[in-house]
């Protein structure tokens, strides 16, 4: 109920008393009967001046005014039926799992109904101690669940908190699904808290350019219909992030009549699949080509799309290059094959195509050159452009191809193995098998180098990475694993949830957090997750500690430290030897760009926040029997961080 | 789709990047890898190892080729075995790929021969690595 204006009924006097602390403070405590509270600040603080003293009957006037029962249009001290509510039972519907957040006043209406009504849980509350860790847990576990984790903030300096974590959800199609309290009413507003900083006239205005939906809306109804659509958006393909606006008053305002209130069933769209005609023109030129080359980015959703590109790789014999998640790494057909050998190329989800299709080099003048055969023949399909902002410019140089198919990887694949089933006649099936088998002898030819490539150092300290990595994998390899980090060529990642894939996102600061919330979505199924930090990286939010632990969301976490962010070094050391003056940076150091002068004691640091840890570690000697220490404590449940000093890179 | 966290995140690509890098050594170490001694070794002008292993981290190779020489994501190995004299030195003076060049300003004709002193002084890597057989 909304109070007169002009009236002080006791909420208001309440916020009053909290907006001027000092104020009200001196008035509780003034030890001078008789100083109107209005008064006793300005005689604390004036020269000693002389008290105002009341009469009797002006004390009497002024007691009797506090504690007056207010006529009842004015008093409003209770709700039984809190707008929150409804919201949550919204928020259940679309069986959200967990809602990460940093807790703030403006959304403390659905806070506590989540809460209390709600029960803490589906969702459960995940209590974050930066908003981009919020973000970035969600969509650590969105790569692995495949559906949002919702999030909870406030604007601006919440929302604003965000924006990297919502850049790389735009960039890599994560569906983020992030609510943010405002407060739309003036007369609803705290007096001096709401106006300055929590209130704005377009809180998505702030996070647009990286959204694919929002929507502010003013009543419940509006809130439930606009919910289950922004999840239908956000679950679209080409996914992406969509912000909701919770409107505080809405949320703290009791329902006006809750019949009349209905919350929309959820139907998911199904993805796109491309024209029938032009898949049956690629599957042409796909079973006549010689030397075909399939590009895979991070196409696939689940483990389907992994089965599907290994079953359209397998009838056409032809090598896939990437794929993320959606091909093993040792199938023999994995990471054979080359672009400038090719005649036909495949791209799936590799937007523009022409960092795979041109040699480009970072000198003084940059140059691209198209390395690809002059006859062969170029085809994309791929989703994207049906999602774009113009303002980021992620779709990078245009790249001239031959057939471009807009529809989604997945959802064509079985259309094209189909159609390219029926275009291979028995003799074809002759010469494709026989081309399966020289690429598999190049494959696996290609891994021997690259076991060999891994004995170069091994012994060194700091510890090589493939020393690190193949350390781990012989502790991790006969367990349920999980990879929520990047991982290693010669890992064994052979089902789809191994890897994690750039669905989560990315950016420095986000690989933390990414893998706290992977790793959330991966407990239930009780794998061993691990998560190669880099130590710039960790700097950045090392907060994201606490909520695993206080989570209990066990997770190894291997640092890489190199105890610099080290692409930056060698930027530097690029620019000064392009202008020839390369000694200074080498004799100097580069400034600003290295993590030393102290040394930061990364195993203190998890320590401190529950976790159970080691390190440094430099001797690659030490590395087993503290990689089983942390393993073990893992199992149990626990996060456990090993400090490894490794080479840069 | 990748978008622009594909070149915000070296780190995502250092799978595919270590296998191009083994190629290139591969390709690479063919000329030079033979028992015994190193071809090219007899034209190389005589350098200082101690100070070529100084330099080699001082001067920032370390940066891509790591410690060791051994190489990684960033650039390929450069020994033990380097290639020959005369083709370390071109690259290094004018590089084709994505490596910066080292002008004789930068690195002198005296260092680079201590460069590759020391490169050709590296150990060879152990062999039957257990770790390695999985």
């Amino acid at each position: 109920m909304r109070n007169g204006k002009g009236s002080m009924n006791r909420r208001g006097f309440l916020k009053g008393a909290a907006v001027g602390a000092a104020a009200g403070a001196a008035a509780l405590v003034a030890p001078r009967v008789g100083v109107p509270g209005s008064l006793a600040s300005a005689a604390a603080s004036a020269a000693l001046p002389e008290p105002v003293r009341l009469t009797p009957a002006q004390t009497a006037e002024l007691q009797a005014r506090e504690t007056a029962p207010l006529p009842p249009e004015q008093e409003s001290l209770t709700v039984s039926d809190p707008g929150s509510d409804f919201m949550v039972d919204v928020l259940k519907t679309l069986n959200f799992e967990y809602i990460a957040a940093n807790p703030a006043s403006s959304a403390r209406g659905l806070h506590e109904s989540l809460d209390s009504y709600g029960g803490n849980k589906n969702p459960e509350w995940l209590t974050c101690c930066h908003e981009v860790i919020a973000l970035n847990i969600a969509n650590g576990y969105y790569a692995v669940e495949g559906r949002p984790m919702a999030v909870f903030t406030f604007v601006p300096a919440g929302l604003h908190n965000s924006l990297t974590a919502i850049s790389g959800a735009y960039g890599a199609n994560t569906p983020s699904y992030i609510l943010v309290a405002n407060i739309a009413d003036a007369e609803q507003r705290r007096a001096q808290q709401d106006w300055g900083g929590h209130s704005m006239t377009d809180p998505a205005a702030i996070a647009r350019p990286l959204l694919k939906w929002d929507d502010n809306p003013p009543a419940l109804q509006h809130f439930a219909e606009s919910a289950v659509r922004a999840y239908k958006i956000a679950m679209t393909e080409p996914r992406g992030p969509v912000l909701l606006v919770v409107d505080a008053s809405l949320a703290e305002l009791p329902i006006p009549d809750r019949s009349k209130l209905s919350i929309p069933k959820l139907t998911l769209t199904s993805p796109p699949a491309a024209d029938p005609a032009a898949v049956a023109e690629v599957a042409k030129l796909l079973v006549a080509a010689e030397n075909p080359l399939i590009l895979a980015g991070d196409f696939a959703r689940d483990e389907e799309g992994m089965k599907l590109m290994v079953e359209l790789a397998e009838t056409l014999q032809a090598p896939v290059q990437g794929g993320g998640r959606g091909m093993p790494n040792r199938h023999p057909l994995s990471g054979g094959g080359s672009v400038p050998s090719a005649d036909v190329i495949l791209g799936f989800n590799r937007g523009s195509m022409f960092t795979d299709l041109y040699r480009s080099t970072d000198q003084q003048l940059k140059t691209s050159v198209r390395r690809t055969r002059p006859v062969a023949k170029v085809i994309t399909i791929s989703a994207d452009d049906l999602l774009l902002h113009g303002n980021y410019q992620h779709v990078g140089r245009f790249a001239e191809v031959d057939l471009s198919l807009t529809g989604d990887p997945q959802a064509t694949l079985p259309s094209l193995i189909e159609a390219c089933k029926k275009l291979i006649t028995s003799d074809r099936r002759r010469v494709l098998e026989a081309r399966g088998k020289k690429i598999a002898a190049e494959t696996a030819r290609r891994r021997e180098e690259l076991l060999t490539y891994c004995t170069y150092g091994w012994d060194a300290s700091p510890i090589s990475q493939p020393r690190l990595a193949m350390e781990t994998w012989d502790v991790v390899k006969r367990k349920d694993w999980a990879l929520v980090s990047r991982g290693h060529p010669l890992w064994n990642a052979d089902k789809f949830y191994r890897r994690m894939g750039a669905a989560g996102g990315g950016g420095v600061g986000g690989a933390l957090p990414i893998s706290i919330g992977a790793a959330l979505a991966h407990r239930k199924h009780g794998r061993l997750c691990v998560n190669f930090n880099p130590d710039g990286d960790m700097m950045f939010v090392p907060g994201a500690l606490w909520s695993a632990t206080h989570h209990r969301i066990p997770l190894l976490i291997i640092m890489e430290n190199n105890r610099a962010y080290h692409q930056e070094v060698m930027h530097l050391q690029r620019i000064a030897n392009r202008r020839q003056r390369g000694q200074d940076i080498a004799h100097r150091g580069a400034s600003g760009t290295t993590i030393t002068d102290p040394n930061i004691d990364f195993a203190q640091l998890a320590r401190s926040m529950g976790a159970y840890a080691e390190g440094p570690i430099t001797d690659p000697k030490d590395l087993r029997p503290a990689l089983l220490r942390a393993v073990e404590r893992v199992e149990k449940g626990e996060v456990a961080l090993l400090d490894t000093v490794v080479q840069p890179r | 789709m990748n978008r622009f966290v594909r070149h915000r995140s070296v780190r995502i690509a250092a799978a595919g990047l270590m296998i191009a890098v083994a190629l290139i050594v591969a390709r690479l170490g063919a000329e030079a890898q033979t028992p015994g001694a190193t071809p090219g070794a007899q034209t190389a002008p005589a350098g200082n190892t101690q100070n070529g292993k100084r330099i080699f981290a001082s001067y920032g190779c370390f940066q891509c080729h790591g410690r060791e020489a051994q190489g990684g994501i960033a650039g390929p190995r450069l020994g033990p075995n380097p290639v020959p004299f005369v083709a370390f030195s071109r690259y290094i003076r004018q590089p084709a790929g994505q490596m910066p060049p080292y002008t004789s300003k930068v690195v002198t004709d005296t260092e680079l021969a201590d460069i590759y002193a020391f490169l050709q002084s590296l150990p060879q890597p152990p062999k039957d690595i257990p770790l390695l057989n999985n």
